[in-house]
């Protein structure tokens, strides 16, 4: 049985729907001693800015049950930096690179797809939402349909690579911000980013994290995830990309049932570093079992009724 | 892919109420592990606990890698039932290591507590050089003191409660030590691994002795490998990571 598991994100093609979450993999080399990087679909690198960025103080990260909490804040080496040191390693493997990236404004979110937009080995890029805006009282680009609206349009003029919008599942309605970002040009979604959480610690009475609140991940926000993703797909029609909680293949399956066109596959690799692989040999083996030929024939099944 | 492998619990057994020795059967295609450098363990195989959990190499023995730890919480909980001759995946050996004394350096090693699991390793090889000042609460929580006879030039103890060796801190000792009046001043250089306030406290006495001082550190970790930013501590160039640049770190670069 020939098996065609190449899928289409807006212009771009992958050759299997296999890719890594930002900021889990850092910027593909950490993981390039224990798998093929050339087996994956895409490689989605941790979230840049246009400068450098600290991050928080730690304690950064916080286990919870079936789950973690993480309060990076963001740190990255800068777009530069990437540029100058990563790129040309990341340019020695076939598979597509898609750079995460971020602003603390509009005009450096659009400054940001600019100069990323003109460097060879760079396939797409991925826009993060999830962060606040200086410029309208630090509320999260990602919350308010206006405001995702504008950022998402400025972005989209600024660039000519598939444009990826990352939604932030911190809303009433994923749906209504799906629309919104594809009405402002977006090629692709990504769903979902982690969920805000807090824990507080009985001994000292206070947040664990030094930040107070972290981002939510892992097999705990899986069934949200799945949920959003499936909301997503009645209400646009650009291609969604599943992430929340993908630990197995039957995890990254229920994605692409729920409607799904690739996966991203996130806190898993701090568990297994080869889990992307794994879940890449487990959907191959499902499909043979399955006697599903071609991968685009799993998206959106559970809708049928 | 020999740096991610599975590996045969050989021995699983308790030394001390709270404390286990765990021995593991690792493939030979690990790369030889040294001083201060670090696994990442699995604790379960399900997903609560979610994450491995670090451990220092305390020993590497013909019978494969030890490892000392402390029974703490959930994952240490689990761990410390598990059986001989049951699999765990294992990521390692990572992080830096100890960097070894010059011939004419004597070394000062500092363990406070389960810190003996980091530094311990290090005295073995340095056979016979090593001035260990090693603390505890009480004489009973001195984990390994017999085994590290046989390897340190000497051992300097000190318990919270005065039940063995001088009643205070190492950092007290270590302080009292280096002001002894000798001439001419001999070259040393300290190794360090315990709680923050120890490692804190003796950076502090390595600069105002001048001597350079290596200190281990710990942050919480998730994957080990440098990927995920989660495990800084703040150095002179800003948030570093403990799994990569670390956790071996030399002391004038922490910013406390
Ligand atoms: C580089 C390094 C080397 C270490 N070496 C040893 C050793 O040789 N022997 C030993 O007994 N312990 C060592 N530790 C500490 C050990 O990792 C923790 O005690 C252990 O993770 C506790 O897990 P738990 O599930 O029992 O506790 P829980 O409190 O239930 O753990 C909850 C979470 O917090 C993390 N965590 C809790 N305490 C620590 C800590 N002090 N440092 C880092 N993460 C922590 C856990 O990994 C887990 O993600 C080391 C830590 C680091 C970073
Ligand atoms: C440590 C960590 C760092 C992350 N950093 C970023 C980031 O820089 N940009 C981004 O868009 N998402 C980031 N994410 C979110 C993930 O890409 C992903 O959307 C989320 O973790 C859900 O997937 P998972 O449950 O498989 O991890 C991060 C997640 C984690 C755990
Ligand atoms: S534990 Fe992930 S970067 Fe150190």
């Amino acid at each position: 049985m020939t098996m065609d598991l190449s899928v289409r994100i807006g212009s771009l093609e992958l050759k299997n729907p296999v890719m890594t979450a930002s900021g889990t993999f850092g910027y593909g080399e950490e993981y390039a001693e224990f798998l093929d990087l050339s087996r994956l679909g895409a490689v989605v690198v941790k979230g840049l800015s246009l400068l450098p960025k600290e991050g928080n103080p730690p304690p950064r990260i916080v286990e919870t049950a079936s789950g973690m909490l993480n309060a990076i804040g963001l740190q990255n080496i800068g777009i530069q930096r990437f540029i100058d040191e990563k790129i040309p390693f990341l340019r020695t493997y076939d598979t597509k690179v898609i750079v995460n990236f971020f602003g603390d404004s509009i005009d450096e979110y659009v400054a940001a797809a600019e100069r990323l937009s003109s460097v060879e080995g760079i396939h797409g890029l991925e826009m993060n939402i999830s962060c606040p805006n200086k410029q309208a009282g630090w509320c999260i680009f990602g919350t308010d349909p206006r405001v995702t609206a504008q950022v998402v349009s400025a972005v989209r003029k600024a660039t000519p690579l598939p444009l990826i919008v990352k939604l932030s599942p911190n809303v009433t309605d994923i749906s209504l911000m799906a629309k919104v970002a594809e009405e402002a040009g977006a090629d692709a979604l990504s769903v979902i980013n982690t969920l805000t959480g807090m824990v507080i610690d009985i001994k000292t009475r206070k947040p664990k994290l030094a930040n107070r609140t972290g981002g939510l991940s892992g097999p705990a926000i899986k069934p949200v995830a799945v949920r959003m993703v499936y909301e997503v797909f009645k209400a646009v029609k650009v291609p969604v990309i599943g992430m929340g909680g993908i630990m197995h293949p039957d995890d990254a399956i229920e994605f692409l049932l729920a409607g799904a066109t690739a996966v991203a596959v996130g806190t898993a690799n701090f568990v297994n570093p080869r889990a992307t692989i794994d879940i890449l040999d487990g959907i191959m083996a499902y499909m043979k079992d399955e006697k599903v030929e071609d991968i685009n024939l799993l998206r959106g099944a559970a809708h049928a009724i | 892919m020999s740096r991610y492998f599975k590996a045969e619990i050989r021995e699983n057994r308790p030394v001390h109420t709270v404390h286990n020795l765990l021995t593991l059967n690792v493939p030979l295609s690990m790369p030889e592990p040294r001083p201060g450098q670090f696994f990442m363990v699995e604790v379960n195989k399900g997903t609560d606990p979610l994450l491995k959990r670090a451990f220092s190499l305390f020993r590497k023995t013909a019978q494969g890698v030890q490892i000392l730890y402390r029974i703490r919480g959930k994952g240490t909980e689990i761990l410390k039932d598990m059986k001989e001759g049951s699999e765990i995946e294992v990521l390692g050996p990572l992080g830096t290591c100890y960097p070894l004394p010059s011939g004419d350096t004597i070394p000062l090693i500092i363990a406070g507590g389960i810190g003996i699991a980091s530094v311990f390793s290090l005295v073995e090889q340095l056979s016979g050089r090593a001035t260990v000042f090693y603390g505890a609460r009480t004489k009973n929580d001195l984990l390994m003191h017999k085994e590290l006879k046989g390897f340190a030039k000497e051992i300097l103890v000190s318990t919270d409660d005065g039940s063995a060796g001088q009643k205070g801190t190492i950092a007290d000792s270590l302080s009292a030590f280096l002001s002894r009046p000798q001439s001419p001043t001999p070259k040393y250089r300290i190794y360090a691994c315990g709680p923050h306030p120890l490692l804190k406290i003796v950076s502090e006495i390595a600069r105002e002795f001048k001597i350079s001082a290596n200190i281990s550190m710990e942050e919480h970790m998730a994957c080990g490998i440098g990927a995920c930013l989660g495990c800084v501590v703040r150095t002179r160039d800003g948030y570093t990571r403990v799994c990569k640049e670390g956790p071996v770190f030399e002391a004038r670069e922490i910013v406390w």
